[in-house]
C-alpha cells in the first residue's frame, strides 16, 4: 500500500505519525510510568508501556529477612493503602504457622483495613476529578485522608508506611484518642463525602469526559487478570472479602457494587459506592467490637511487653529468639489473598523451615492489570489515556515491587 | 468441588498429564506435570466444563539449586470463580535448558507474568510475543532471583543461616 493512502486511511491530519514519550516523569501520570505512544494527531495509534522505574527487588529482599521484618517491605507495595498489605502479610504467616487470631484483633484489623480502603479510593477518585479539571473536591478529600492518617498514627505511630499490626494480632489496643477520632470521623465524614460526590457524580463536564473513556469488556478484563474495582466496573462481582473471607469479613453485611460498561465513569462510581460500604463495615465492626485480647497468645511469634523483657527471664528469652530469628516455623507453602485497594493482593510463601522465606511472591493486582492499558487506550484521545490511567489507580510501588 | 473430585476428574478426562499431586499446607491441591504437557494441561483445566479453572491468578518462578535436573520451577495459580476453588500447577525444568511453552495464548494476563519470570529466573517462554526484561535494566546479565546471587556482602558472618535453623541450601549460606 502506498504510504500516502495508508495515512489517509488512518484519518490523519497531515499524514504523519508522531512518537510521544509520555513519562517516565510527567505531571499528569502521578507516578513514574513511561508510555511510548504513537500518535496520529491527538489520537493514540499504539502504546508501549515501560515499567520498573522504582523496582526495589522486594522478592529478593524478602529472602534475606525474618518474617517480622518483611512487613515494612509490604508497606511500600501499594502505599496508598499500606495497612491492607501489612495485614495480608501477617495473615499469610499466621496461615503458615497455624495461628488463630482473637476475634477482637480480627475486628480491629477490619476497621484499619477499611479505613485504608477509604484512603486509597479517596485518592484515586479525587485524582480522577483533578484530571478532568475539578481540583476542588481533591483539596477537601485530602483533608479527610489526613484524618484517616491521624487515626493510623494513633494505632501504629506512622502515617504512610504504616507497619501496622504484628504476626499474631495487633501491636497495641486502640487508644482513647483513636476511639474519639474514629467516632468523630464516622459522624462527620459521610456528609463531606456526599458533598464531594455531588460535585462530580451528575456533573455534565465530568460525565462527558469519563463515560466511554478507556472501556474494557468483562471477558477481556478476566482474561487480563483484572481484580478489584476495575474488574467490578465491568460487571463481575468478584471480591476476595466475599469469595474467600478472611479476618471475619463474613460477619459483616455489605454489598459488592458493580458497573456495566467498564469505563472510567464506572470505575469511579464503583469506588464511590465501595467507600460507602467500607463505612458500613467500619460502623458494624466498631459497634460490635468484641472484648478480649488484641493479640493471640503465641509467645514464639509475638513480642512480649518491653517491661517484661527487662524484668522477666522468660520474656527476655522470647524477645531474643524473635529478634534474632531463632523461631521455628513450619515447612510448607501457603497462598493467602486479601482484597487490596486495587484487587486481589496475594502472597505466595514457600517456607523451608528457615528463619526467612525460601521464596515469597507477591501477586500485585496493578502489575497484572496494567498490561491491558495499551488495549484500553488504543484509538482514544491522549487526554482520555491520562484519565484512564488515573482511574485504573496504577500505583508505581505495587506495579514495580 | 473438592480436591479429590478435581483429582479424579483430571485422572479420568486427561490421563497421563499428572506426574505428582499433593495437598499443600494451606489445603490447596498442588499438581505437577511435565514441560511436554503443561500447555495442554492448562488449556484443559481452563476449558473442561467440569473444572473450569478460567482465571490465572498468578504465576511465578522458583529455584531449587539442589534438585538435580529440575532446578527451575514455575508455579501457576488458577482459580475457578464459579465453584470458588483454587489450584496450583507446578512444572520443573533443568537449569541448562530452561524452556517452557508460553501460555499467553490461553491467558493474555500471562504476558507480563512470564516476562517477570524470565527477568528474574531466566526461564524462556517459547512463543511469547515479546520476551524481554520487564522490571530490571535491559543490559543486566544475571537472573537475580536465582539462589546463587547473594543479596548481602558475603563476608558477613553474623547472618550465617546455620545458626538460625536453616540447614539446606548452598545459595542461602555464607561460607
Amino acid at each position: 500500500m502506498p504510504i500516502q493512502s495508508y495515512f489517509s486511511q488512518l484519518d490523519s491530519l497531515d499524514g504523519e505519525l508522531a512518537t510521544l514519550n509520555l513519562g517516565p516523569t510527567h505531571p499528569a501520570t502521578h507516578g513514574i510510568f513511561q508510555n511510548v505512544l504513537k500518535m496520529n494527531g491527538e489520537k493514540i495509534v499504539s502504546a508501549e508501556p515501560t515499567i520498573g522505574y522504582i523496582h526495589r527487588a522486594f522478592e529478593k529482599l524478602a529472602e534475606r529477612r525474618p518474617y517480622n521484618q518483611i512487613t515494612p517491605i509490604t508497606d511500600r507495595l501499594n502505599y496508598c493503602s499500606s495497612p491492607i498489605n501489612n495485614m495480608g502479610w501477617h495473615m499469610t504467616v499466621e496461615k503458615l504457622a497455624g495461628i488463630e487470631v482473637p476475634k477482637r484483633a480480627q475486628y480491629m484489623r477490619v476497621i484499619i483495613m477499611e479505613l485504608a480502603r477509604l484512603a486509597d479510593h479517596l485518592i484515586c477518585n479525587s485524582v480522577i476529578g483533578v484530571d478532568t479539571g475539578a481540583l476542588t473536591g481533591f483539596t477537601y478529600m485530602f483533608q479527610e485522608r489526613e484524618r484517616i492518617y491521624d487515626m493510623y498514627e494513633e494505632v501504629c505511630g506512622t502515617r504512610l508506611t504504616t507497619n501496622v499490626g504484628r504476626i499474631g494480632g495487633m501491636e497495641r489496643d486502640f487508644s482513647p484518642a483513636f476511639h474519639k477520632k474514629l467516632k468523630d470521623f464516622l459522624r462527620t465524614f459521610p456528609a463531606k463525602f456526599e458533598e464531594f460526590n455531588n460535585l462530580l457524580e451528575r456533573n455534565r463536564i465530568f460525565m462527558d469526559r469519563t463515560i466511554g473513556a478507556g472501556p474494557i469488556s468483562a471477558e477481556r478484563a478476566m482474561a487480563y487478570g483484572f481484580t478489584g474495582p476495575n474488574l467490578r466496573a465491568c460487571g463481575v462481582d468478584y471480591d476476595v472479602r466475599v469469595a474467600l473471607p478472611y479476618s471475619s469479613y463474613e460477619d459483616f453485611d455489605f454489598i459488592i457494587p458493580v458497573g456495566t460498561q467498564g469505563d472510567t465513569y464506572d470505575r469511579f462510581m464503583v469506588r464511590q459506592e465501595e467507600m460507602r460500604q467500607s463505612l458500613r463495615i467500619i460502623q458494624q465492626a466498631y459497634d460490635n467490637l468484641p472484648a478480649g485480647d488484641y493479640h493471640a497468645d503465641v509467645p514464639d511469634y509475638y513480642l512480649p511487653p518491653k517491661d517484661d523483657v527487662y524484668t522477666k527471664m522468660e520474656a527476655l528469652i522470647y524477645h531474643f529468639k524473635i529478634v534474632m530469628g531463632e523461631v521455628p516455623i513450619p515447612k510448607g507453602e501457603v497462598y493467602h489473598a486479601v482484597e487490596g485497594g486495587n484487587g486481589e493482593l496475594g502472597f505466595y510463601l514457600i517456607s523451608d523451615g528457615g528463619r526467612q522465606p525460601y521464596r515469597l511472591h507477591f501477586r500485585r493486582p496493578c502489575f497484572i492489570y496494567y498490561q491491558a492499558y495499551p488495549e484500553m487506550v488504543k484509538g482514544s484521545m491522549l487526554s482520555d489515556a491520562i484519565l484512564t490511567m488515573s482511574s485504573m489507580n496504577v500505583i508505581a510501588g505495587e506495579l514495580d515491587a | 468441588m473438592t480436591n479429590e473430585l478435581i483429582h479424579a476428574r483430571i485422572e479420568q478426562q486427561a490421563p497421563g498429564f499428572l506426574t505428582g499431586s499433593e495437598t499443600a499446607r494451606d489445603g490447596m491441591l498442588t499438581l505437577e506435570t511435565t514441560r511436554e504437557h503443561i500447555y495442554d494441561f492448562l488449556q484443559f483445566l481452563r476449558d473442561d466444563e467440569g473444572l473450569h479453572f478460567h482465571f490465572l491468578t498468578t504465576l511465578c518462578g522458583i529455584h531449587y539449586p539442589d534438585q538435580n535436573g529440575r532446578e527451575l520451577g514455575v508455579m501457576y495459580l488458577l482459580h475457578n470463580w464459579r465453584k470458588n476453588i483454587r489450584l496450583r500447577v507446578k512444572v520443573f525444568v533443568p537449569i541448562e535448558e530452561p524452556h517452557l511453552p508460553s501460555v499467553t495464548t490461553i491467558w493474555p494476563a500471562a504476558n507480563w507474568m512470564e516476562r517477570e519470570t524470565f527477568d528474574f529466573f531466566g526461564i524462556c517462554f517459547d512463543g511469547h510475543p515479546k520476551l524481554t526484561r520487564i522490571l530490571n535494566v535491559e543490559d543486566m546479565e544475571v537472573f537475580p532471583l536465582r539462589k546463587e546471587y547473594k543479596l548481602e556482602d558475603g563476608t558477613r558472618t553474623d547472618k550465617d543461616d546455620r545458626y538460625f535453623g536453616r540447614d539446606g541450601h548452598e545459595g542461602q549460606r555464607f561460607d
